[in-house]
């Protein structure tokens, strides 16, 4: 029997092996058309002939999950239900190949082993893996807005036990081999070349024996068993989906339903058995897939694939190698710049620092976040050593020379800037890139001092670099493209969703923060309470308030931005003056102590009442949280409009993804363009001029947000 | 890599070494390993050679690691330089580093590469400690045993003293008397007075400060963050002092021969932590990648002795060799380093450099090497006030030298050291 996307193999003992092999596809996920055939295989299983069965994969990977593209576009609840259900006939007729007909089958699971490729895994008697690093297993169905709706939500907690799922449903990070193994979701872990061979003599020696017990009963570890203790009774088991509930509120603000409706569906299942529960897990599935949130999840995760092959320029210019990065400046950017060069890019780093203390303090840095990671992910010390060994320093020029890239993150001063690039290109080679990591000096200015502004561009890197998932990197008229598609491709090896952007001042992502900072000071000016402001905003799904960015940030480093913005982009941008008192009274935020918080030994208390008198200002009074977060949200959203009409974007996907991850605009909302798309812009039109009717021009709406107002065009599409 | 028609001819391009500090001090934290990658890092790094075009590292240590026998592969393996890199590790006592150029040199010369990194380091921080036979049989035994009884079982043998550890033995194996008394003997069968000793202590240490503190070392020594807090930063050696004086040393007890000794700690070379590397290239490649040769080699030899003689005589045995080859003489020397094991070995050295009746006796040579002038001798230290990671001395000194050829726009070196079993090396270099 020859089958499309599957190899069917049948031994002499009755061993079936079926490697899934996706026709026309590098990767195996599941389509409509291979469930169809994957009925024909089961089929094929359940005749006689066939004793037992091992489930692998012929590609590199086991399955990674639905193909997401099924779920979106025109999908229905009622064909999501129909689909779900097939799927399920399916899976539980696997199911009962070795429940019902006494066939043992074994997953064997080398590489990604996600979403659906897990629920199929879980339809077995038996799953083993491979101990390579590649091998993953998970149900990260939340990530994009939906729950695991293939048996997922009660078979994964009915193996591993319901912490443990919870844990791995709700939190949707995935699981390494020997991870796996621990939580009893694979029975062993073996070397990748001998993956099938064991799961074949597995499967055979399964045949007509007792079947094992299944899950974590087996283990009688005394963690496990007080584990299961208390999952058996119903009051241990309440208390455990109230810490999952609790938890999953702190980590996304209750902003989510995906991860609401996994919970709720693994606990149906687990006080009303599992008939119960797949109902529940498919009718949630269905809902999910067409809320506003899915919807922008999704064409986050689209944009970012879509961004993994943009070499970010518009010629067919092609990025040199790199192999050498120097980063000047080992402060908090430079030293996390050099650790993720090393650490993700594999590059030879040096740093070059103005004395010796400065080059520790950037090794210290690079040391702090391998070590980190070291643990995490388990690397051997050779491993880290190497990592390590390729970073070096010095406070002299020496052994500059053969830098492919020099990324400066030296204090934000444009004189020095200058300075330091004269010197550079005295000590390097003719085609040595020279890009700033400024946040805000525009890359022009800062090119002027430069013999070969062709080699400038700005990487703007975000803090903490190790952890900040974006790199926006800013071309001039004069950069070379392939300059620039060196740039994009050095960050995507550091481990960057990198956008590219024209110069300006403050570039794309510094440039919101003017007006939205300066609504915050605003709406302080008229009354409202720090809390009230700060509260609102993280409400409407920021991960924090403006005030508290502020703090963060450092407000002198705040007030800097604010004077350089006003003077680029006029009264539009001008701030309340009060905000000078700040300053005036020696506040710089978290680094000093004094801000907007309350600080005690590095950590942040409640708001500083005394902030008021500071400011000149007198008794709070209540504005509203819708105000609050419409003036907050629309200014934002409105600056980046018209980053796109300038030109300073490449693209609306470009600005959606600058603001989720450089600047925490909510990921469920898909980034400002993807926003004003589901408002409609001309809803967004109507508001902001009723807000420039109040507060004047700093609200005057984009003209290309009215040209789509009066087109119906929408920014993503 | 095939000879090439011009004649090949061994250039050094640049040396580097870290600070050394003594054993136990500021690189307790650290391995061999440790210090020779980071020194090898820094070489490349600063001499901006591109990693892919180094053929071979020759490194050596005399307190092998045994969880890295092959330091130099180590070293290619968890650093900038590319696997494809060939790497093997030598050993000569305290010339281990003088044999790591010369093998570079010689594949140089013959052809076989083009571009080598050298160099040597020891920690003596982490010497390897061993136990007795008797304990080491039990352990083997009970690594072997197949259940916990005969574990047990096999423990259950161990004495008190069979766990009383063996630190490395630094006595000579065929005489079983340690350097240190090699050294006392020295003094006292060339006359070499206590006083002579610490003369030539204080001078050593007054040296090296003022190398220091004319910026001599400045470009050879790179600064060292100590890992993982990187709060502290090494970046001279920690070794000469400047309150050596005649006084303060002759309060000092002698170590070796408490009695009736004159070799004190200040006047013996310390266990020392520390690291360095060389990087080598044929003349003609140098020329090619515009570098500009800080020095060349012109000759080098090794030499050997009886151990039950005078140990550490083998400067004078190796430098009439190398000359030779040379085709020179003393006088044709501008710059002489020598190792400094201790005071009294130097200057017994000296003495017998000077003798025609060591000539005639010893090297079988009518006429004396010729005097040392002092002017030429050991004129930044030596590893009296350096120091002296064993493995890390002989790249160090050739470094140094190479230097100096270079600031002084031309001349010649000798560089020489007696090492362990009786050897000695010397090279001379040329610029
Ligand atoms: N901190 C942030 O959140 C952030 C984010 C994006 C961009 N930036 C930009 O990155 C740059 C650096 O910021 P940071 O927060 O790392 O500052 P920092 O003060 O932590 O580090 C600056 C480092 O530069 C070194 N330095 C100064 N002059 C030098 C010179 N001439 N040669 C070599 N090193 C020199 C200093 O010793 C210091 O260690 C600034 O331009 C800043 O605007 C900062």
């Amino acid at each position: 029997m020859t089958y499309t996307n599957f190899r069917f193999e049948l031994s002499d003992e009755g061993v079936a092996t079926v490697l899934i092999d996706r026709v026309d596809a590098s990767m195996n996920t599941l389509g409509i058309d291979l469930i169809a055939e994957l009925a024909e295989v089961v089929e094929r299983l359940e005749q006689d002939d066939v004793k037992a069965v091992v489930i692998g994969s012929a590609k590199r990977d086991f399955l990674a999950g639905a193909d997401i593209r099924m779920f979106s576009g025109a999908v229905t609840a009622d064909t999501a239900i129909k689909g779900l259900q097939a799927i399920h006939a399916i899976f539980d007729r696997i199911e009962a190949l070795h429940l019902d007909a006494g066939k043992p089958v074994v997953a064997a699971i080398h590489g990604v082993c996600l979403g659906g490729g897990l629920e199929l895994a879980l339809t077995a008697s038996s799953r083993i893996c491979s101990a390579s690093p590649r091998t993953q297993l998970g149900q990260p169905e939340v990530q994009l807005g939906l729950i695991p709706a293939a048996g997922g939500t009660q078979r994964l907690p009915a193996l591993i036990g319901l912490a443990a799922g919870l844990e791995m449903i709700v939190g949707g990070k995935p699981v390494r081999s020997y991870k796996a193994k621990k939580l009893g979701l694979v029975d062993e872990v073996t070397p990748p070349e001998v993956l099938l061979e064991v799961a074949q003599k597995r499967a055979l020696a399964a045949i007509g024996a007792e079947a094992p017990e299944r899950g974590i009963a087996s283990k009688l570890s005394s963690d496990n068993l007080q584990r299961l203790a208390l999952e058996k009774n119903p009051a241990g088991r309440r208390l455990l989906f109230k810490k999952a509930y609790d938890v999953m509120m702190k980590q996304s603000g209750g902003h989510y339903p995906a991860p609401k409706r996994a919970i709720e569906a693994i606990r149906i299942g687990a006080e009303k058995g599992r008939a119960a529960g797949v109902a529940a897990e498919i009718r949630f599935f269905a809902e999910l897939v067409l809320t506003p949130e899915t919807a922008a999840l999704q064409s986050i995760f689209f944009a970012t694939q879509e961004l993994k092959s943009d070499k970010g320029i518009d010629s067919d210019a092609e990025p040199r190698e790199i192999s050498n990065v120097a980063v000047l400046g080992g402060g908090l950017m430079g030293g996390g710049i050099a650790a993720v060069s090393t650490l993700k890019a594999g590059k030879t780093v040096r740093i070059k620092e103005i004395d010796d203390a400065g080059v520790a303090r950037g090794l210290a840095y690079v040391n702090k976040v391998v070590t980190r990671q070291a643990k995490r992910r388990r690397m051997s010390s050779f491993e880290v050593d190497q990592i390590l060994n390729r970073v070096t320093g010095s406070s002299t020029w020496a052994g500059f020379a053969q830098t492919d890239i020099i990324i400066e993150a030296v204090f934000e001063d444009l004189d020095l800037k200058h300075s330091i690039i004269k010197e550079v290109e005295k000590v390097v080679g003719e085609n040595t890139i020279f890009a700033s990591n400024t946040s805000t000096l525009p890359i022009t200015a800062i090119a002027e001092a430069s013999g070969r502004p062709e080699l400038v561009v700005g990487m703007h890197y975000f803090s903490p670099v190790e952890k900040m998932p974006l790199l926006e990197v800013i071309t001039t008229d004069a950069t070379a493209d392939w300059v620039t598609a060196t740039a994009v491709k050095l960050g995507k090896e550091q481990g960057k969703t990198v956008i590219v952007v024209n110069d300006g001042t403050g570039f794309y992502t510094s440039r919101l923060l003017g007006p939205y900072l300066n609504e915050a000071a605003y709406l302080l000016e008229e009354g409202a309470s720090v809390e009230a402001i700060d509260e609102a905003v993280a409400d409407w799904g920021f991960p924090i308030g403006p005030l508290l960015l502020t703090d963060e940030v450092g407000i002198d480093v705040g007030a800097h931005v604010a004077t350089i913005l006003h003077a680029a982009f006029g009264d539009r941008m001008r701030g309340p003056d009060m905000m000078a008192g700040l300053i005036k009274d020696g506040r710089k935020g978290r680094k000093n102590g004094r801000g907007f918080y309350l600080y005690t030994d590095g950590k942040r208390g409640d708001v500083d009442e005394t902030v008021y008198d500071a400011l000149g200002l007198g008794p709070r009074v209540r504005v509203s949280e819708e105000e609050i977060q419409e003036r907050m949200s629309l200014v934002f959203i409105n600056e980046a409009t018209l980053c796109l009409q300038e030109g300073i974007l490449r693209s609306a996907r470009d600005g959606d993804i600058g603001a989720v991850f450089g600047l925490g605009y909510p990921p469920f909302r898909g980034g400002p363009f993807f926003t004003v798309d589901q408002m409609g812009a001309d809803v967004v039109v109507a508001k902001l001029e009723a807000l420039e009717a109040r507060f004047g021009e700093r609200f005057a709406p984009a003209q290309i947000l009215k040209d789509h107002a009066e087109t119906g065009k929408s920014f993503r599409k | 890599m095939s000879p090439s028609k011009k004649a090949r001819r061994v250039a050094i391009i640049d040396g580097l070494r870290t600070p050394f500090a003594k054993s136990g001090s500021a690189f307790k934290n650290l391995s061999t390993l440790d210090l020779a990658s980071g020194v090898v890092a820094e070489l490349v790094a600063r001499s901006g050679i591109d990693a892919s075009t180094v053929d071979r590292v020759v490194y050596g240590a005399v307190i092998a690691d045994v969880s890295a026998p092959n330091i130099a592969r180590e070293i290619v393996l968890a650093g900038p330089l590319p696997d494809s890199v060939d790497a093997y590790s030598v050993s000569r006592a305290c010339a281990t580093s003088t044999q790591s150029f010369v093998e570079g040199a010689q594949s140089i010369l013959l052809g076989e590469t083009d571009i080598v990194i050298v160099g040597g380091a020891d920690s003596l921080s982490r010497p390897p400690i061993t136990y007795s036979d008797r304990f080491i049989d039990i352990l083997m035994e009970a690594s072997a045993a197949r259940d916990l009884s005969s574990r047990v079982k096999a423990f259950s043998k161990t004495r008190p003293r069979d766990l009383a550890p063996k630190p490395p033995a630094i006595a000579e194996r065929s005489t079983g008397k340690t350097m240190g008394h090699c050294a006392e003997e020295m003094a006292r069968e060339n006359g070499i007075s206590r006083e002579a000793q610490d003369e030539f202590t204080v001078r050593s240490h007054a040296r090296t400060l003022d190398a220091w503190e004319s910026g001599i070392f400045d470009s050879e020594v790179m600064a060292y963050p100590i890992p993982p807090k990187f709060t502290e930063t090494i970046v001279r050696d920690t070794i000469p002092r400047s309150d050596t004086t005649m006084e303060k040393l002759a309060t000092l007890k002698p170590v070796f021969d408490r009695k009736y000794g004159s070799v004190t700690a200040a006047n013996s070379s310390p266990l020392t932590d520390g690291a360095s590397a060389l990087l080598l290239m044929d003349a003609s490649v140098a020329e090619a990648l515009g570098y500009e040769p800080k020095a060349y080699l012109r000759s080098y030899a090794f030499a050997a002795l009886d151990p039950n003689w005078q140990l550490l005589m083998g400067p004078a045995f190796a430098t009439p060799l190398a000359l030779d080859k040379a085709g020179m003489t003393l006088d044709d020397i501008d710059l002489i380093d020598m190792h400094e094991a201790f005071a009294a070995q130097v200057l017994s050295n000296v003495q017998a450099f000077a003798s025609d009746k060591f000539a005639q006796q010893r090297l079988g040579r009518k006429k004396a090497i010729g005097e040392i002038d002092d002017a030429k001798f050991n004129v930044y230290g030596g590893s009296i006030s350096i120091g002296h990671p064993f493995g890390a001395t002989g790249t160090r000194q050739i470094a140094t030298m190479a230097n100096e050829l270079d600031r002084r726009g031309g001349g010649t070196a000798l560089i020489t050291q007696c090492a362990a079993g009786g050897l000695g090396a010397a090279v001379v270099l040329e610029r």
